[in-house]
């Protein structure tokens, strides 16, 4: 019987089965790597006080995350164990080279806001993280879901913490990209606190939206809601 | 030395590599449960960044621009280069401390090799190009990043160490605790952005 099973997984394994798509959504909640595995909390979230730069490194993200664990994935019997981490870690900085000059040469505005956030994608410790428990151990396939999967968990704390600070600090919603939408008034600044605006005249903005420990507050609160929602999480130290 | 001290003070307090960059966030929060972990992990982090800056610098100007030795702009390399600085670096600083003392090195044990991923050993060598310091400023700016790391770490993992017997809702002690405490220290250090440089650089 468990010789037939195995058998029969090997035989037509599904490209997109259950654990495929548990691959991809488990990442997103209840193994979030923010705020459940705590990895990857580096760097990135200081680009969240706008939704623009914060969706391009989700994006960059995912895209590294996905193609390093596939690539691993490929080589991972031709590793030696000893060197490993050198090899994840060229890969690694291979494919953020090759984001951060696509970037460079499409978009440099962002480019220029991001600065080194960028280049800082290679000491993401989720990257790494992913690469070292779950692509040296699994199939190809199965690791760039794995790598899609928690490249867009990732992403989504970090847009979830980039709207929030961006409405409440500087009352505007992709500020600097075509789609800019000030929902603010009439004027051209992007500011809840103008006088001539109807709405929202009575809110000023909040400055500490814009400071870097608004980001920690708002994961803060994030996690505190997940694990009200998921008591399994909570950590008993 | 004016622009030394100068230098050394913005990295360290207003410009907080951790509280206002984010950066070596993953082992911030993974290491500072107790204090004196925090304490071998934090020297760790000064002594490799006050190593390997003044490296990235001569590397970044006499290998990779285009004054340099070879004389083409190899800039694309960087980003391997530097990760390649510092893997290696931490090596054979592993290897040193073990071999003259190997009561630091028990101390510091897995820390070592784990600063190889701490994004603000990278993070520091990639602002001090961004910002274009020259070798003095990127000698002060290691030391003041790593002291700034180092004070950060001291300092969240003794409020962790108190905070265990506090009554925190049980949805948020832990980690959410950290994230919460980790924003207030931010805000206090920012308060000593009121420190006036030019008090320094005129001497």
């Amino acid at each position: 019987m468990a010789e037939n099973t195995v058998q029969d997984v090997q035989a037509k394994e599904p490209l997109f089965g259950k654990k495929e798509r548990k691959l991809l959504t488990d990442p997103l909640d209840d193994n979030n790597p923010i705020t459940v595995q705590v990895l990857g909390i580096c760097s990135a979230l200081a680009v969240t006080s706008l939704v623009l730069p914060s969706l391009v490194i989700s994006i960059a993200v995912v895209f590294v995350c996905a193609f390093s664990s596939l690539i691993t994935s490929l080589v991972r019997n031709a590793i030696p164990s000893q060197v490993r981490m050198i090899v994840q870690l060229v890969i690694i900085a291979s494919l953020v080279t090759i984001v951060e000059l696509t970037l460079k040469a499409f978009n440099y505005p962002v480019y220029k806001q991001l600065s080194v956030y960028i280049g800082l994608i290679i000491t993401n410790c989720i990257v790494m993280g992913r690469l070292e428990a779950f692509a040296m151990a699994n199939k190809p396939w199965r690791s760039f879901l794995d790598g899609v999967g928690n490249g867009l968990g990732y992403g989504a704390i970090l847009l979830i913490v980039a709207v929030v600070r961006e409405v409440f600090g500087k009352g505007s919603l992709f500020a600097g990209s075509p789609l800019e939408m000030k929902f603010i008034g009439a004027t051209n600044e992007y500011m809840i606190n103008t006088t001539t605006s109807d709405w929202f005249g009575w809110y000023s903005n909040n400055n500490l939206m814009v400071l870097p420990a608004a980001a920690m507050f708002v994961i803060g609160i994030l996690i505190w809601i997940q694990r009200s929602r998921n008591p399994k999480l909570v950590d008993i130290s | 030395m004016g622009e030394f001290i100068n230098t050394f003070i913005r990295a360290a307090f207003v410009e907080n590599l951790v509280l206002a960059y984010f950066l070596g966030m993953c082992s911030y929060l993974a290491v500072s449960k107790t204090v004196k972990t925090a304490f071998g992990l934090g020297l760790a982090v000064i002594f490799v960044l006050f190593v390997t800056m003044p490296i990235n610098w001569l590397i970044n100007e006499y290998l990779l621009s285009e004054n340099g030795v070879f004389g083409v702009d190899l800039v694309f390399l960087r980003l391997i280069l530097f990760i390649a600085v510092i893997a290696s670096m931490v090596q054979l600083v592993e290897m040193v401390v073990e071999k003259f003392s190997p009561a630091l090195y028990n101390s510091l044990g897995i820390f070592l090799p784990l600063i190889t991923v701490n994004c603000a050993i990278l993070g520091g060598s990639l602002f001090m190009v961004a910002r274009e310091y020259n070798f003095t400023e990127s000698v002060a700016f290691g030391l003041g990043g790593g002291f700034g790391w180092f004070l950060a770490i001291i300092a969240i993992a003794a409020i962790r160490e108190k905070i265990k017997y506090s009554n925190v809702p049980p949805a948020l002690r832990g980690l959410g605790m950290a994230f919460i405490l980790t924003g207030l220290m931010g805000i206090a250090f920012m308060s000593l952005m009121g420190i006036d440089p030019a008090a320094f650089s005129g001497s």
